[in-house]
């Protein structure tokens, strides 16, 4: 083989892998941007009517059944949601998601040592929602909260502490 | 390090002799460029394969939620359009490229001994290929995919003795497209053909390499090596289709028509441009012959393709001089033509645009007419000037969160709204029409509140005023006693609908609705604002 047909030859498979590396790009990019993206917003949730807040008692926090409506890719469910609700003062009112923040576990009040008791690996969280014990990483989540007109109102977006 | 790593791999695996092998396989001199249409098909079907894959991670495939999972991909997922591109047009340069395939074959006789085989399964794989086209034409679950899956098994039902079975096996007992139909298109088009196929892929393929790559007629020069002139021209080829592909998804819009309706009788199906020419042959025979446009000549026609290598037997001769093959071929591509043609010309356009699933559809233009009504009595008594929408004003926000006030409240509010307001100035089932409108308001109608266009709030103020709904079911609400009002301009022009209101029965006789005499402002508002409501 002389040199002229080694270049030749070498020329050949950078072109070949050159063009077949460009289809795979082509093919790949918009596979990973599918794939990893998040969906475009949809519309906000509505703030939803939780309780009334002359029923709740200060201190002591109760779990609430309300209705709302989220977006599950192309469906928009209704359904029903709990919110571990705690009336701080009569206008400050704090609605704690229902999972824990380790493992997303339900947790409870227990009502004897005045905290938060997730039963699966035993966090334990304050009334204001700070960890006592446990395994979990951060203080409760929280839904945001309003009162207007005595009504405690629920935007079910979680934020997160 | 790398050399280490590929000796490893050698001796433990042996593939890197093995792609050596691959790529070193001995080739007639005389291949060349007409010999790259295999590659590119394979490449297409992995194109298909790969898309396909990237739509199922997002699709849901039943009747209740094609349809919607679909147009969440297209509108709501990044690439999404791009990916559902890929693979529409994917499908359709599919075809292409292996109907040249076929042909780039058949001209040059490459089917005849020892080949025979390879050319059998060849025309097994053209088979599927249009088996995925038209299980793959029903699951976007629109007008087209559902009307022109009504007509495919209708044609399959006809097949003598065999018919009604194919029907059942199809999952369509007495012609109804439904879920079960649905799930066996979806099975095929996913599980049954692609693992089929693979593997016809792969029996292609060893025939290949075991009877090697047909030398045209006359070449006795030395052997090539594959690699890598050859692979180059197929590299170029396959470049050259996926360059047209990806322009195509990424410049033509692939159609999403409304949602599939059963009860739709306006819709004209016709079937994907590959198929158009069966369409139009149906076309030709009627009556009792029908089954010979449908069932017969098809039959024949892939029968004759199988018995191709058995009915030509003769010795390899120059492409030039395949006279007879030639002749064929062109035959088949003018009948080909003249008949899609044909079908083109003869098809009435369809009464649905092919984009209608992906138009976005204004609020007002969904939510019943006594809601668009109320919005109005809203503007109409200046409600606005203290209710401030999506803001806390003087008053509450109206769109934060419904009015838990009872009915009566709200009737006596909106008569004398606040000491020294001006009452308002409508009437008893306007008023309460209001009244159930701020306590019963969904999401459309919020967005409908801040901006709705005025000629259409009050096409729907003179709508109410009338009480059509007594009568007429528009938007979900209303009596189903005269034709439901969904969808008027499909079927009627805006000078039918403006006139018909003054005298009913002169336009359709036999109406039972009385005449109605508006002064032109609202006869405008009415018309305008009921040719806008879409099906």
């Amino acid at each position: 083989m002389d040199n002229q047909d080694t270049s030749r030859r070498g020329f050949y498979s950078l072109l070949i892998n050159a063009l077949s590396g460009l289809m795979g790009l082509a093919l790949a990019v918009p596979a990973v941007a599918y794939l990893l993206s998040k969906p475009k917003a949809g519309k906000s949730p509505d703030w939803v009517d939780a309780a009334d807040v002359n029923t709740l008692a200060a201190g002591e926090p109760r779990e609430v059944v309300f209705l709302r409506s989220r977006v599950d890719g192309w469906r928009v469910l209704n359904e029903k949601a709990t919110a571990w609700v705690v009336k701080m003062d009569p206008q400050n009112v704090v609605a704690y998601s229902p999972s824990c923040t380790h493992l997303g576990c339900a947790y409870h009040w227990d009502d004897q040592a005045k905290q938060f008791v997730c039963p699966c690996h035993a966090s334990i969280f304050s009334i204001d929602g700070k960890v006592l014990a446990g395994p979990a990483p951060r203080p409760l989540d929280r839904y945001l909260t309003r009162v207007d007109n005595g009504k405690l109102l629920i935007s079910p977006t979680i934020q997160k502490s | 390090m790398f050399r280490n790593a590929l000796e490893w791999l050698e001796n433990r695996t042996g593939a890197v002799s093995a792609i050596h092998h691959f790529l070193y396989e001995d080739i007639p001199d005389s291949s060349g460029w007409h010999q790259v249409l295999g590659s590119v098909a394979l490449f297409a079907f992995l194109t298909q394969f790969f898309t396909g894959i990237l739509l199922a991670f997002n699709y849901a495939p039943t009747p209740g939620d094609a349809y919607d999972s679909l147009r969440y991909i297209v509108t709501q997922l990044t690439a999404g359009s791009l990916i559902r591109g890929l693979h529409h047009w994917g499908a359709s340069l599919m075809i292409i490229v292996v109907v040249l395939h076929m042909t780039q074959v058949f001209l040059w006789g490459a089917y005849k001994k020892p080949r025979e085989a390879t050319w059998l399964v060849g025309c097994v794989l053209l088979l599927f290929t249009l088996a995925y086209g038209l299980t793959g034409y029903l699951l976007p679950w629109d007008n087209r995919a559902y009307w022109g899956t009504v007509v495919t098994t209708q044609i399959a039902s006809q097949a003598p003795l065999a018919g009604p079975y194919i029907l059942r096996l199809l999952g369509s007992d007495g012609g109804a497209i439904g879920v079960v139909t649905f799930a066996r298109f979806y099975a095929v088009h996913v599980l049954l053909l692609p693992v089929l196929t693979v593997l016809l892929l792969a029996i292609h393929l060893i025939l290949v390499r075991r009877h090697g790559v047909a030398p045209s007629a006359g070449d006795f020069k030395p052997k090539k090596k594959f690699y890598p002139e050859q692979v180059l021209k197929d590299t170029v080829a396959t470049f050259l289709w996926f360059a047209v592909l990806v322009t195509m998804a990424v410049a033509v819009k692939v159609p999403l028509g409304r949602t599939a309706d059963p009860t739709d009788t306006s819709f004209i199906p016709r079937p994907e441009w590959y198929f158009l020419f069966l369409f139009q042959i149906l076309k030709l025979f009627e009556g009792p012959l029908e089954i010979v446009g449908s069932i017969v000549l098809p039959t024949l026609a892939v029968l004759a393709l199988f018995l191709v290598p058995f009915i030509d037997r003769g010795k390899m001769i120059r492409v030039r001089q395949r006279t007879g093959a030639i002749s064929l071929v062109a035959l088949g591509a003018l009948g080909w033509a003249g008949l899609t043609a044909r079908a083109i010309a003869t098809t009435p356009p369809s009464t649905e645009s092919e984009n209608a699933g992906l138009e976005h559809i204004a609020a007002w233009r969904q939510i019943p007419p006594e809601n668009l009504a109320a919005i109005g009595y809203f503007r109409k008594e200046n409600c606005g000037g203290c209710h401030l929408l999506g803001k806390s004003g003087s008053a509450p926000d109206l769109t934060a969160a419904p009015s838990q006030k009872p009915v009566d409240w709200l009737i006596h509010h909106f008569r004398q709204p606040a000491p020294g307001a001006p009452p308002a100035q409508l009437n008893a089932t306007q008023l309460k029409t209001l009244a159930t409108f701020v306590t019963r308001r969904g999401d459309n109608d919020i967005e409908a509140w801040k901006n709705a266009p005025q000629p259409a709030v009050d096409g729907a103020m003179v709508y109410d005023a009338n009480h059509c709904a007594m009568c007429h079911v528009l938007n979900g609400s209303g009596n189903n006693v005269g034709p439901a009002l969904n969808g008027l301009a499909d079927r009627r022009a805006r000078d039918w609908v403006k006139d018909h209101f003054a005298d009913p029965a002169k336009y359709s006789p036999g109406s039972t609705m009385p005449p109605f005499k508006f002064n032109p402002r609202d006869l405008d508002a009415i018309t305008g604002y009921l040719m806008q409501i879409p099906k």
